[in-house]
């Protein structure tokens, strides 16, 4: 086999935790997670709630840190670097990885527009003619564009819940971040809203590498490529998703996903 | 529900008696003013001489006082307080911003004459010997600081006033900084905003509101606040440009001669200096609140 060929086949490790441990001051959230999330594809994690999978997501951007008294141990490798290395720089880290909260958030005094400019203007950039044509490539790659090109200066909280997480994804794009980050972004808003966004996740993921919490196993059925099972702070098992739904190698997988716990 | 009924019922005359208080007491301040405002007319306001014993009545330089050394007040208090409250929230471990909130909210209860006490014995000599000298030495082309250093006057007034209300406006700050979502800032955080930018993004910009509200209570306080101001500011009716010229506010003089008013025209005229202390503080108040509420809807 040609090193093309088995590129196709095992496409490049985007993101890797190799034994990664999170804290909150002593209790430990996470314990010893080892996993390779591909590039350009659509990892999910599923488990109940509490098991550890928005601490596990949060360490990937170095943001679990950012709570007082919480911290990480192990390894993050972002395309072969390790993230939680002596001297990195986390904000630095976090301009290369975008991330979308369960609850949409954007800033309220600021305009679509701004909002969906915030992280470029955080990098320094200014001119208008750069961002213009980025905002309106986000928002058209968040599926937001048509509903808001003409109140590009109205401020985005007067939006729906939806449109509001279509903004905040637009937002985490803007920067083209080569992995974004959501922890159960589509739980807080209705049934057509979250179509929207899975579509729109299906096409993102040709360019990105997406990291997905859901408590919803149909959606991580629907969309994602691999899938990783969490229940309390381990990692039971991970693996292509049609495996994993159809036969799973560990009996509290498949507990969890006939639904018999949870 | 009967018992519910009844309860609004008594909630509305609870606040239909403070509406009824609130307007008893205008009409009572302007009716004790009359005979004062119709013998000196407009000029009761503009005018700046003040002679009880000659029936001259001007308030113009008390009014003046009370707006000059409340806003130096809040000049000095404002910035303080946001910083002091911004390291309460954002940047202190908690253990310690909490032992600080609790000394901020002990300074808040210390009654103003220790103030005025502290002012006269520390803060002025302290002005007169090492600040105003140094301030004229180096600026005396500014008119503010030119004059000489007296210790008490306009400049005693405000840091006074301002450091009388920088633990409730400290206190006011780190609330509304307290409720901003930690959501937002982690907004800001996960786009790769550094300390400082998530602290100007997340809740600076999200607390201008809130934080202008906090500036209206504190502006409030410093223009009724009077025990500790008629201790420092040199009790003189006049209008200087210097920061370190005495001065007078619309309450201090109503303190000063309240005791010895004997005429019944100078009683009016204190009550007409009360009734325009009450009317500055409502005006500051409407007005602020009318432009926040415009800012929060622009
Ligand atoms: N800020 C926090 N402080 C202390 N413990 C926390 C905090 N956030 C989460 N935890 C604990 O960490 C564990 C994992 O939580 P989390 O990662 O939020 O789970 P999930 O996202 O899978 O529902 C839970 O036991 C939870 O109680
Ligand atoms: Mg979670």
């Amino acid at each position: 086999m040609s090193a093309d060929e088995q590129t196709k086949l095992q496409p490049r490790i985007e993101l890797e935790t190799i034994g990664l441990q999170a804290y909150f001051g002593e209790t430990r959230a996470v314990h010893g997670v080892s996993l390779r999330m591909p590039r350009h594809r659509l990892t999910a994690l599923i488990g109940p709630s509490g098991c550890g999978k928005s601490t596990f997501i949060r360490c990937l951007n170095r943001l679990h840190e950012e709570i007082p008294g919480a911290r990480a141990e192990g390894q993050v490798l972002l395309e072969g670097e390790d993230i939680y290395r002596r001297g990195v720089d986390p904000v630095l880290i976090r301009r290369r990885i975008g991330m979308v909260f369960q609850r949409p958030n954007p800033f309220p005094t600021m305009s679509i527009y701004e909002n969906v400019a915030s992280g470029l203007l955080l990098a320094g950039v200014k001119d208008r003619r750069t961002l213009d044509p980025i905002v309106e490539r986000s928002l058209k790659q968040a599926a937001l564009w048509d509903e808001v090109k003409d109140q590009l200066k109205r401020t985005g909280t007067r939006l729906s819940g939806g449109q509001q997480q279509r903004l905040c994804i637009a937002r985490a794009l803007a920067v083209e971040p080569p992995v974004l980050l959501m922890d159960e972004p589509t739980s807080a808003l209705d049934p057509i809203s979250t179509a929207r966004i899975e579509e729109l996740l299906l096409e993102l993921k040709k360019a990105v590498t997406v990291v997905m919490v859901t408590h919803n196993m149909q959606q991580a059925a629907r969309i994602s490529d691999q899938t990783a099972f969490f229940l309390l702070g381990d990692m039971v098992e991970s693996g292509p998703t049609d495996a994993i739904f159809t036969n799973p190698k560990d009996q509290r997988t498949e507990q969890y996903i006939t639904g018999r716990f949870g | 529900m009967k018992a519910d009924r009844i309860f609004i019922q008594i909630l509305r005359a609870a606040a239909g008696v403070s509406l009824l208080i609130l307007a008893a007491f205008f009409i009572q301040m302007f009716w004790s003013s009359l005979p004062a405002l119709r013998a000196a007319g407009m000029s009761f306001f503009s005018g700046t001489d003040w002679d009880p014993n000659q029936d001259v009545f001007g308030a113009g330089a008390f009014i003046y006082g009370t707006l000059v050394s409340s806003l130096l007040a809040l000049l000095i208090a404002v910035p303080i307080s946001v910083a002091t409250a911004l390291c309460l929230t954002e940047i202190f471990p908690a253990k310690i911003a909490g032992v600080i909130s609790f000394l901020v909210e002990m300074l808040a209860a210390i009654p103003s004459v220790v103030f005025g006490l502290w002012g006269v014995f520390v803060l002025s000599p302290l002005l007169r010997s090492s600040v105003q000298p140094f301030l004229s030495e180096r600026f005396s082309w500014i008119p503010l600081f030119s004059g000489p250093p007296l210790g008490i006057g306009m400049m005693s007034a405000g840091v006074i006033l301002a450091i009388m209300i920088t633990p409730t406006l400290t206190a006011l700050a780190r609330e509304v900084f307290l409720s901003i979502p930690t959501l937002q800032r982690e907004a800001a955080q996960a786009l790769g905003a550094t300390r400082w930018e998530t602290i100007w993004i997340a809740v600076l910009k999200n607390a201008k509101s809130g934080l202008w509200g906090a500036i209206i209570l504190g502006w409030g306080r410093a223009l009724g606040e009077t025990m500790a101001v008629t201790m420092v500011i040199g009790n003189r009716p006049q209008i200087s440009a210097s920061l370190f010229a005495p001065a007078q506010t619309l309450a201090a003089v109503l303190a000063n001669e309240y005791a010895e008013a004997t005429s019944d025209l100078h009683l009016s005229a204190l009550s007409a200096l009360g009734f325009t202390l009450l009317l500055v503080s409502t005006i500051i108040h409407l007005g602020a609140k009318f432009w926040i509420r415009r800012g929060r809807e622009s």
